[in-house]
């Protein structure tokens, strides 16, 4: 930067005081703005008690959550008898049949019994007097007596007593808490557990491959019916991930938005014209229509939502009243706002040669107007198509209401994964039609 | 209309032929509208009759019921809904919940406090701003490396843009229910979820302005070889700064009616005890609720209808207010 005089300095500020003496506001407004939003975020870590909040979140919990949007734990109780045989106990939520062959969990000869978490160097070999824990290679004894479990002397990390029991963390591959009458083992696995079929079908062990070839082959399993029926069907009745029940209610969600949306639109569409100054010249009638749209716009869709289903009951209807009365105040506002902003020449065209007031609006405006409209209600239809699966968990049914129970066990995030997942797809698949027909409506510059 | 293509006096064969092709063109056309149409009302009323079969009550045998629940659902006397609204005792006070609307007034002072609803309410409002800003300043941050007269069409803008897309995507609703399974119920739930969706819509209204941007003051910081970042902020972020400002008021009006909802599912809030005391027949309590909402969400409206006019000036009010 090369230096500027004095006096040259001086007449530039002279002559140009509008760069060099401007208003407080215009100086330090960016400052003051982001001091003042600073100050208010700060004062609502305080509001909202988000530290101490924070502070006291189960975050163990939300790790083994997250873990389980794409794993999966078997947790067998494996239990001591008293003849020294260990015998595995599965939960309700069993992921094997009754008699399956487990790799990781062996039973011997002499009633002992070893799980293996991923590789020979990390297992249990567990009896009812001692269990031997291998961490990488190394063995450490526990033993057991009476009524408590005991951890080895300087044993590692991953091995820690709490009380009477000891716990055995193998990181990612699971955990064993080890107690004086029992092993209760977690082993966890990637992926998703019997996605494809429940323990109870004949079909229980099959890939998506070997399902294929089963559709493909030409031998019957079951007679009734053919091998891809009898395949959907075992699919589709697979208890603990209940597709048949997820794709109905993800349609109910869809079949919301759809009638919703179209209702809205085809009352919204008369109701406009009233509305549109241009069009009905009463004031009042305009005053009136907009003030209705108003109304019904700016009462929540929480709010109809929770009436109606106190009406109806839970299921599709009260969510399509939902939809239908907010987007028919706020269809009807922009639909309005369209039609006073039309073009008057084919307007005046059309009165020129005598023709009757409906003729005017069906050839003079709706030309004009009917693609803004159609590309608006698709908008709608594709923000609808979200906000369904949101109103759904208040009461409305669909797949927002089984994400809520799914969510409420706490148990079943591989579930909520599966869903969200649907729910996603869905939404582009949704995005990209009505982007296609948008810009096939109104051009590519959508 | 199509009365003149009934009378064809003295055309000359080339005319005859040019109408000969209009009339077929128009049959066409009347054909596809029709098909369409028919094929719009036969999906309405096949998801109709089938949202009607799949609802635990049918449609016109709860009808009755419904205007049952209507006539029925009024408060002893109207003064109850204001007694409600204001946290004042109610002369009806027998012990149940349903006429007790002093317990739950939050006391600042002996004697001043705020009425439990609007003390919900503003839980509600504070969660929407919030969200905003969060998600506001995030968007801002991605915007500019989504918009292609900036980082062109590489794998940068792809990544950006498919964030963003399933940000705008993911349910709210598992976003908030994961963080109440950690967090206990209440508020902070709430603000991630709808943070995180705010994040996904105005991150694509902030690119779709930024590319729409004027690209010459662009040119002139290049030319004296600033950097990236220079050029985005003195040559971008004034030009797309009132824009930006509207689509977040925009966007403030739309999550004040999120939090709500999202408070009924478990955020806390107004949502919350709106759920509560329209599920439990408190009439008094969820009329005072609704007026309380309506006029909260009618004020904020026209104060950032307001607000943006001034931004950005009527040419531009409206433009692409639809696209949440």
């Amino acid at each position: 930067m090369s230096a500027i005089s004095a006096a040259e300095r001086t007449r530039l500020e002279q002559k140009f005081p509008e760069v060099f003496k401007t208003s407080f506001l215009k100086r330090h407004g960016l400052i003051v703005a982001l001091l003042a939003t600073a100050a208010y975020l700060v004062f609502c870590w305080f509001f909202f008690n988000v530290g101490p909040a924070l502070q006291n979140g189960k975050w163990d919990r939300a790790s083994i959550y997250v873990q389980d949007w794409y794993s999966w734990r078997a947790q067998p109780r494996l239990r001591f008898g008293d003849d020294g045989v260990v015998t595995p106990q599965w939960s309700s939520r069993g992921q094997y049949p009754a008699d399956a062959t487990i790799d990781w969990l062996t039973p011997h000869a002499d009633g002992s019994m070893t799980a293996t978490f991923g590789s020979a160097a990390d297992r249990l070999d567990i009896t009812t007097r001692q269990v031997d824990v291998y961490l990488n290679g190394e063995v450490w004894p526990v033993t057991i007596t009476a009524d408590a479990a005991l951890a080895p002397e300087g044993g590692p990390a991953a091995i820690q007593q709490d009380r009477q029991k000891v716990v055995v963390d193998f990181g990612f591959e699971g955990q064993a808490e080890i107690r004086a009458n029992q092993v209760a083992v977690q082993r966890r696995f990637f992926g998703w557990a019997n996605f494809l079929y429940d323990p109870t079908s004949p079909l229980w062990g099959n890939d998506l491959f070997s399902s294929i070839g089963l559709m493909l082959s030409g031998d019957r399993v079951n007679p009734d019916m053919s091998n891809a029926q009898y395949v959907l069907n075992q699919w589709l009745g697979n208890k603990a991930w209940q597709h048949a029940d997820i794709l109905v209610k993800l349609f109910q969600t869809l079949v919301m938005a759809f009638v919703g949306t179209l209702l809205a639109t085809l009352i919204a569409f008369p109701l406009a014209f009233i509305a549109a100054r241009t069009i009905t010249p009463s004031g009042a009638a305009n005053w009136g229509m907009k003030r209705f749209f108003d109304f019904i716009r700016s009462v929540d869709m929480l709010i109809w939502a929770l009436f109606f289903t106190r009406g109806f009951g839970p299921g599709p209807i009260p969510g399509i009243a939902a939809i239908f009365l907010t987007d028919t105040g706020a269809l009807g506002k922009v639909y309005a706002e369209a039609l006073e902003n039309v073009d008057d020449k084919q307007r005046e065209g059309m009165k020129s040669v005598g023709a009757s007031p409906m003729a005017v609006n069906r050839y003079g405006v709706v030309p004009q107007v009917l693609p803004v409209f159609v590309s608006q209600s698709l908008y709608f239809w594709e923000s609808n198509t979200r906000s369904a699966t949101v109103i759904g968990a208040v009461g409305a049914g669909g797949i927002g209401l089984k994400l809520l129970e799914s969510m409420g066990t706490n148990s079943d995030w591989d579930k909520v994964a599966y869903m969200v997942l649907l729910i996603l797809l869905v939404v582009f698949l949704f995005d990209n039609m009505s982007n296609a027909i948008r810009s096939r409506l109104i051009g590519s510059n959508t | 209309m199509a009365d003149i293509s009934q009378q064809s006096p003295g055309l000359s064969p080339a005319g005859q032929t040019i109408l000969q092709h209009y009339r077929s063109q128009v049959m066409t056309r009347r054909v596809y509208t029709i098909l369409v149409v028919i094929g719009v009302i036969v999906a309405l009323v096949a998801a109709m009759s089938y949202a009607n079969s799949a609802n635990s009550g049918k449609f016109f045998e709860r009808l009755p019921f419904m205007f049952d629940f209507i006539k029925n659902f009024t408060p002893r006397d109207p003064l109850e809904i204001f007694r409600a609204m204001f946290g004042v005792a109610s002369p009806y006070f027998d012990g149940s919940a349903k006429y007790d609307y002093t317990s739950s007034n939050i006391y600042l002072t002996d004697s001043f406090y705020i009425p439990n609803f609007i003390y919900q309410l503003i839980v509600t409002v504070n969660i929407a701003v919030v969200s905003t800003i969060i998600g506001g300043a995030i968007g801002f941050c991605l915007c500019f490396f989504a918009a292609t007269n900036l980082v062109g069409a590489g794998p940068v803008r792809w990544v950006v843009r498919r964030i963003m897309e399933v940000m705008r995507a993911f349910p709210e609703i598992v976003i908030a229910g994961l963080l109440t399974a950690v967090l206990s119920i209440g508020p902070i739930a709430a603000i991630a979820a709808v943070s995180l969706h705010t994040i996904g819509a105005l991150g694509k209204l902030f690119f779709e302005v930024v590319e729409n941007a004027d690209m010459k003051p662009d040119e002139g910081l290049k030319s004296v070889g600033a950097s990236w970042l220079e050029r985005v902020r003195y040559a971008i972020v004034p030009q797309v700064m009132p824009n930006f400002v509207s689509y977040g008021l925009l966007r403030l009006e739309i999550n004040v009616r999120a939090s709500t909802i999202i408070g009924a599912v478990g955020g806390g809030g107004i949502g919350e005890v709106f759920r509560l005391s329209i599920g439990r027949d408190y009439a008094a309590q969820t009329y005072a609720i609704i007026i309380l909402l309506l006029v909260t969400i009618i004020a904020i409206d026209q104060f950032s209808g307001w607000l943006r006019r001034r931004l950005v000036g009527d040419g531009n009010f409206n433009f692409g207010k639809a696209s949440v």
